[in-house]
């Protein structure tokens, strides 16, 4: 029925496949083209997730990858120590062993590109996570859609070490 | 928009070297797109007719070295004696190889040489020679090579201004919105659509002006049909804008108008209502020429 009037009024042409395809394409074009932005959100990135545990700024990876119709962004974010406040007696730092966190997310079909970092957690046994959940900001629309963990890869939690 | 520029006397010198004089410096504009294909020749052979045609003085700068082709769309082709690069060598004077047009009396071919490669001009050189074209001519119009590369910088050197040709495909579309990041502030692009069909638009099977500056948001200084015309006035080496009537001509007299600073009707789709008696005559197989 509604392909009926799609046909009646002239919308079903493949002029609107060429807009999708073109919307898409230069999506990805300009994320490739704008390194500043990318820079940008690799430091808000870096700036939230710091903020529950302390990461390697200088070996986070921010990369995009197209994935069938949509645009996927693949961050790497090494983390160093997880902050975690112990009752009393103040904060603690456990040191882990590059524990990396893969957060992936794919943006919906919208017009700007949507970033969620998901939690760079390290899974290490004794360790409790901090559960923290960071989205970036920026011109980001609200997250969504499904995320891929792959957390806690090679952990091996060396002993606590207090600040 | 751009100050109008004074137009020159009617008796309009034959030769090249009798334009001289102290002057403002004229506008050099390069034509680009990127991708190949899309008319970026015809383009500029036609603005180049178009802007001669209002009297001003027009040097049209073939950049696409190794593949010539302006001088083909003009009819020039054996009137072409030296090139870009013998003038960029020194071997010859920049007057020596400056064509006269056969049709407007203050159009000038500079060629690209055919047996040579891109990567043979200095960047340089080729922006002091725009530079030296525009102390003479009121517009220098440069026809850009496609692609991004060596060509595509020596093309733009010398230019300040940029006219993007893009027709209403997907691939052109992104070319163009790439060649704009690279154009950069500078250049001030402006946009011309080619090739557009307002019946497969009206179908909704081929993007619309609109769907295609809703991406590329340039100042839309034109849209031209794609007219089987076109083809007829290449194939005699004759640009349609020597024509006084018809839709074709009337949109480059049109966009010729808005780069000179006119006040021109903002470009509009409405393009040719395919009447009964287009129909009729399609039907017969009633083509000229």
């Amino acid at each position: 029925m509604i392909d009926f009037f799609k046909k009646l009024f002239g919308q079903s042409g493949s002029s609107a496949t060429a807009k999708e395809r073109l919307r898409l394409v230069l999506m990805t074009d300009h994320i490739a083209l704008a390194p500043d932005m990318i820079e940008q959100m690799k430091r808000d990135l870096v700036d939230v997730i710091s903020r529950y545990v302390e990461v390697d700024r200088e070996k986070v990876e921010v990369n995009f990858e197209q994935e069938d119709r949509a645009l996927a962004m693949l961050a790497n974010i090494p983390i160093v120590a997880v902050n975690r406040p112990k009752g009393g007696d103040g904060e603690k730092t456990e040191r882990t062993e590059q524990p990396e966190a893969v957060a992936k997310t794919e943006p919906p079909q919208e017009e700007t590109p949507v970033a969620t970092a998901s939690p760079a957690v390290a899974a290490a046994p004794n360790v409790a996570s901090p559960g923290a959940h960071a989205a970036t900001n920026g011109n980001m629309a609200p997250p969504k859609r499904r995320r891929r963990k792959k957390s806690g890869g090679a952990v091996n939690p060396k002993p606590a070490t207090a600040h | 928009m751009h100050v109008l520029r004074q137009t020159q006397d009617e008796n309009q010198p034959q030769d090249a070297a009798a334009i001289t004089g102290a002057r403002n410096l004229g506008r050099a504009i390069v034509i680009t797109s990127g991708k190949g294909g899309v008319g970026k020749t015809t383009t500029a052979a036609n603005l180049g007719t178009a802007l001669a045609q209002r009297g001003a003085r027009v040097a049209l700068v073939d950049a696409d070295v190794g593949l010539r082709n302006l001088d083909i769309v003009l009819g020039l082709e054996s009137r072409v004696k030296h090139h870009l690069l013998d003038v960029l060598d020194e071997t010859v004077t920049l007057d020596d190889a400056l064509v006269s047009d056969k049709h407007s009396d203050t159009l000038f071919l500079l060629a690209a040489a055919q047996t040579r490669e891109k990567d043979e001009v200095d960047t340089d050189k080729m922006r002091a020679l725009v530079q030296q074209l525009r102390e003479r001519f009121d517009y220098v119009l440069i026809d850009c090579p496609a692609g991004i590369e060596m060509g595509f910088k020596n093309a733009i050197a010398g230019a300040e201004e940029a006219i993007v040709v893009c027709t209403p495909e997907v691939s052109a579309v992104r070319d163009v919105d790439r060649v704009v990041g690279l154009l950069g502030n500078r250049f001030k692009p402006q946009l011309v659509i080619n090739r557009l069909r307002p019946q497969l638009v009206k179908k909704g099977k081929m993007l619309s002006v609109d769907d295609v500056n809703a991406i590329l948001r340039l100042p839309l200084l034109g849209v031209i049909a794609d007219e089987p015309e076109i083809i007829v006035t290449t194939n005699k080496g004759e640009p349609i804008a020597l024509r006084k009537d018809g839709q074709t001509a009337n949109a480059y007299h049109a966009i010729a108008a808005r780069i000179a600073g006119e006040d021109v009707a903002a470009p509009t789709v409405e393009l040719k209502k395919e009447s009964f008696l287009d129909k009729l005559g399609a039907f017969f197989g009633g083509r000229r020429s």
